[in-house]
């Protein structure tokens, strides 16, 4: 279920990229920022916090036990 | 020609780095110390440095130059996409090769490929196809090295003594540093532009009188459109969403996930880097548009001059005028002409130090060229084995020097802007090689025929993106030149900016059919045995 969740929210956050709804707004966010700017910094902000949620959710610490199994295996065998 | 005597400076102190690195590692003449630092980079230094890996002069200069012309869609083309999907490719794809790289030794890509799908001389092939994408990517390095230092002194350093300073500095700290030299310095010039990039937003926006005025006044003027996406249809701003898919495919990249000390080293790389994409590209983008309501530097004048020629007479050109008129439209250096106008000179040279820092990031693309060769062709058919370790590190030295002068006379001659070579070519051609990375990983079935298909049609691809391009000239801004339909509709077309096919950029073909091919090939012919998968895939059964 988390698997699924994580992978939902990495489809959400690329469609979202298509913000063809800030497409031909030239307003200004605080007077100075063109809104479709503003969006996708934002954007960078969210991608960031998916990527938090998939290293604290997802890592692949099996990887981690693989390779310190392996170097175990050839110092034993060294 | 103060501050280009402050870049001078920033010059001789990233070569010293080089040297001390080299200090660091003498009397280790083994080809895992040289090219991958031992597998030893610890967190902060792999972050930093695989960031700054990827920030070329194109992030810096072509994306200023992008948004000059532009307007604000420049950062969703390329940053924010960027921002998502490189960091999970690193998380999915750089991962597992760390892991792979540490089990079984692999130096390079190609060593994996050969291993995973028993293969040998489709891993040549796989070589040649990266090395020859590879390649424009150390030219842009150049070319830009040429215009920062040509800028920043006001034209008393010219473009062909700049680009070889740039290119000798690089040359020396990669030769004698090897990936421990060209982490750190990497590491000292992505914090350098970081600190450098905020002062620079800051001291140009108070020197033209703030943003907010300059904003509001672009609002209510014929440049408005600049600050909206509507100079670009939503189906280029889809496809780019593709080429950050390239940055995983480029060895360089791939490389240096091998130098991670442990796999936690990834975590914080993977969090940040969308953060540090924004750090360095919004205020470049911002600057490269706000650089329109400029009236007060001549040069900027003659680009909008020439953009409007451009757009207005352009149809009634010949082709020869229009890209002489996009040349001297193009806005590579307009942070550098904007720094020049508001920063104090000692300012402008630290910061012009800092640009000169993104710019020089083809140091890691040389090494990693550097490596493959010495890998996967040197030490492939033999050499290692009759020469021994020491040769091949020689070996590796003095093709980072012929790498070197071979991109330094390609780029006195490329007429194309930075960005447009850089887009063109390179980043294409890797997102197209994706699919290699993505099979060899996570599908057991996937096989050797798979991955020669990919590569011949990456490469025949690339190859006919560039012969169309050379043979139909850009047209002028606005409807594309149709060359190709079906039913009524528009298949292939030339467009001011490169080619569509289905509307689309090249790369979504490119990449759709590369997985295809993989797929359908696979398929159809022999796997590799199972005790081969095994080592891949925990089972080693084939699907």
């Amino acid at each position: 279920m988390k698997r699924i969740l994580l992978v939902v929210a990495v489809v959400t956050l690329y469609v979202l990229h298509q913000d063809i709804w800030f497409w031909r707004s030239s307003h200004l966010v605080f007077g100075f920022v063109p809104v479709g700017l503003f969006y996708h910094g934002l954007f960078s902000v969210a991608a960031a916090l998916l990527m938090w949620l998939l290293v604290t959710f997802a890592w692949p610490s099996h990887l981690e036990r693989e390779v310190e199994e392996a170097e175990h295996e050839e110092g034993r065998g060294a | 020609m103060i501050p280009a005597i402050v870049v001078f400076l920033y010059l001789a102190a990233v070569l010293y780095i080089g040297i001390f690195a080299f200090r660091r590692a003498r009397g280790k003449e083994e080809a895992e110390d040289y090219f991958l630092a031992s597998r030893s980079l610890g967190p902060f230094v792999f972050l930093f440095s695989l960031f700054g890996t990827n920030m070329t002069a194109f992030a810096i200069l072509g994306s200023s130059g992008h948004a000059f012309n532009n307007g604000i869609v420049t950062f969703g083309l390329m940053a924010s996409s960027s921002g998502l999907v490189i960091p999970l490719t690193i998380f999915l794809i750089g991962t597992r090769v760390w892991a792979l790289g540490k089990k079984y030794g692999f130096m390079t890509p190609v060593q994996m490929f050969r291993d995973r799908w028993e293969c040998s001389h489709i891993g040549t092939a796989i070589f040649v196809v990266q090395a020859a994408m590879l390649v424009p990517y150390i030219i842009i390095g150049i070319m830009g090295g040429g215009t920062t230092l040509y800028t920043i002194s006001g034209g008393v350093v010219p473009f062909w003594f700049g680009g070889a300073i740039v290119a000798m500095v690089v040359m020396s700290y990669v030769f004698f540093g090897g990936m421990r030299g060209t982490a750190w310095v990497n590491t000292f010039q992505t914090v350098l532009f970081l600190c450098f990039g905020a002062i620079a937003l800051i001291v140009i926006g108070v020197g033209m009188g703030g943003f907010r005025t300059a904003a509001q006044a672009m609002q209510t003027s014929p440049l408005a459109p600049l600050l909206t996406r509507e100079r670009i249809s939503p189906y280029y701003f889809f496809s780019y969403t593709f080429i950050p898919l390239s940055a995983i495919a480029f060895p360089h990249i791939l490389i240096f996930c091998l130098t991670a000390r442990k796999i936690t080293q990834f975590k914080k790389t993977v969090i940040f880097y969308p953060i540090c994409i924004l750090a360095i590209w919004l205020p470049c983008v911002f600057l490269g548009v706000m650089a329109n309501r400029v009236t007060d530097i001549p040069q900027i004048r003659e680009k909008q001059e020439a953009r409007r020629v451009l757009a207005t007479q352009g149809r009634t050109m010949e082709p020869e005028q229009r890209d002489e008129l996009r040349e001297k439209s193009a806005g590579d250096d307009v942070i550098m002409l904007l720094l020049q106008r508001y920063a104090p000179l000692w300012l402008a040279g630290l910061l012009g130090a800092g640009i000169m820092a993104a710019v020089m990031a083809s140091d890691s693309q040389i090494l990693a060229l550097s490596t493959m060769f010495t890998e996967d062709v040197f030490a492939f058919y033999g050499g290692k084995t009759r020469f021994g370790e020491s040769v091949q590190v020689q070996t590796g030295r003095i093709f980072i020097i012929l790498i070197t002068l071979f991109a330094y006379a390609v780029a006195l001659q490329a007429p194309e802007t930075i960005f447009e070579l850089a887009i063109q070519y390179a980043f294409s051609g890797f997102a197209a090689l994706s699919p290699l990375l993505i099979a060899a990983l996570f599908w057991r079935g996937s096989t050797k025929w798979g991955a020669l298909a990919v590569t011949l049609w990456t490469a025949a691809a690339v190859v006919a993106v560039a012969i169309f391009q050379a043979a139909v000239p850009a047209p002028a801004p606005g409807p594309s030149t149709v060359f190709w339909t079906l039913g009524g509709r528009e298949v292939l077309s030339r467009t001011p900016g490169g080619t569509a096919v289905f509307g689309f950029m090249p790369v979504v073909p490119m990449v759709i059919v590369s997985a295809l091919l993989m797929w359908l090939v696979s398929l159809a012919t022999k796997k590799p045995a199972d005790s081969t998968i095994a080592k891949y895939f925990a089972g080693g059964r084939q699907s």
